[in-house]
C-alpha cells in the first residue's frame, strides 16, 4: 500500500467503518511508515481537541439572554399560531 | 491506532412528542426544544459567521425559524438534524451578507493547492493542549479553523465538532455522502497541517529530522 492509499482512507479508519480487510492492510501499513503514522496519529489529536466542547461553552448570561429573546419571538408569532405559516 | 470514539446522543424518544406539542402551538414544548440544543446551534453559528454577535442573531433566527416552520417537519430525520440544517442556512446567509464580494455555496468545488498531501510531517507533544492556557488553546483552534474555506469548516464543524454522523451531516447539508467524505478528509488534514506550529515536539525536533535507523546511536 501506498502513502497516498493510506491517506484516501483515513477518514474512514479514524471513524472505525473500514471493514475488517482493509482495516489490517492499513495497520500493516502503519507499522512500518513512520510518517502515515504521525499524521494517522496528529489527525486523531485533532479531532479530540477540537471535540472537546468545554471550549465552546455557551456562557450562561448569554445562554440566558438568547431563551429569553428565542421565547418572547415565538410568543409573538404566536397570535398566528405556529401553524400561521402553513397554508 | 484506535478509532475515534464516537460521540453518545442524548436520547431523543421524547421528542417528537415535544416537537407534536409545539405544533399544537405549546410555547413551553419548544422551549425544551431551544433548551436542549442552543448551545450546539450557537457552536456551530460561531464557528460559521466567526463573529460572536451574528452567531447570537443566527441562533435566534433559527429557532424562530423552525417554530414558524414546524409544520413542514414531517419527523423523516431527526428534529436535531432538521434544525441544524435550518441554522447552516442561517449562518452561511450572514457570511455572504457581510462579504457579499465573495459567494459563498456549499456546494462549490474549492480549488487549493493540493492540500491532501502532507507537507510538513511532525510529532506532536504528547499532551499538546496542555502546554497552553484555556483561553491561548481557544484562540488557536479559532485562528486555525477560520483559515479553513467556510465549506470545510462546515461539515468538520457538524462531524467532528457536533458528532453528527456523515449521513445526517450531508442531509442538514444538502450534499452527498462521498462529497462530505472528501471534504471532511481535507478539512481533517488541513488543520491538523495549520496545527503543527502550536503543537509540534519541540525538544526533538533535531533527532525526528535524523533516520533512527542511522545506527549510530544518535543521542
Amino acid at each position: 500500500m501506498k502513502c497516498s492509499e493510506f491517506l484516501h482512507e483515513l477518514t474512514d479508519y479514524l471513524d472505525g467503518v473500514i471493514d475488517a480487510n482493509t482495516k489490517a492492510e492499513l495497520d500493516e501499513h502503519l507499522a512500518w511508515c513512520h510518517n502515515c503514522y504521525v499524521v494517522c496519529d496528529t489527525t486523531k489529536k485533532t479531532i479530540e481537541i477540537y471535540r472537546d466542547s468545554k471550549l465552546y461553552e455557551l456562557p450562561e448570561d448569554l445562554e440566558t439572554k438568547l431563551r429569553t429573546a428565542i421565547a418572547s419571538r415565538c410568543k409573538s408569532h404566536k397570535k398566528t399560531g405556529p401553524e400561521g405559516s402553513a397554508r | 491506532m484506535g478509532a475515534i470514539q464516537p460521540k453518545v446522543s442524548e436520547p431523543v424518544s421524547d421528542e417528537l412528542v415535544l416537537v407534536g406539542r409545539a405544533k399544537a402551538g405549546d410555547v413551553g414544548a419548544f422551549e425544551e426544544l431551544v433548551r436542549r440544543y442552543d448551545r450546539n446551534v450557537f457552536r456551530i453559528a460561531q464557528h460559521i459567521t466567526q463573529n460572536r454577535e451574528d452567531a447570537e442573531d443566527v441562533v435566534q433566527d433559527a429557532f424562530l425559524k423552525a417554530y414558524n416552520n414546524l409544520a413542514q417537519f414531517q419527523g423523516q430525520s431527526k428534529f436535531y438534524t432538521w434544525l441544524v440544517r435550518i441554522a447552516v442556512n442561517e449562518a452561511l446567509m450572514k457570511l455572504r451578507r457581510r462579504r457579499p464580494e465573495r459567494t459563498i455555496s456549499l456546494d462549490e468545488e474549492v480549488k487549493t493547492e493540493d492540500d491532501s498531501v502532507p507537507r510538513e510531517v511532525a510529532d506532536w507533544s504528547p499532551n499538546p493542549e496542555q502546554q497552553y492556557t484555556q483561553a491561548e488553546l481557544r484562540d488557536i483552534l479559532d485562528r486555525t479553523i477560520h483559515g479553513l474555506p467556510a465549506t470545510f469548516r462546515t461539515v468538520f464543524v457538524l462531524r467532528d465538532v457536533e458528532g453528527l454522523s456523515t449521513e445526517e451531516t450531508a442531509e442538514a447539508l444538502d450534499l452527498s455522502v462521498p462529497a462530505v467524505k472528501s471534504r471532511l478528509l481535507r478539512a481533517r488534514l488541513q488543520l491538523r497541517e495549520r496545527l503543527n506550529k502550536y503543537f509540534r515536539r519541540r525538544d526533538r525536533s533535531n533527532e525526528l529530522q535524523a533516520k533512527p535507523s542511522s545506527g549510530d546511536g544518535t543521542r
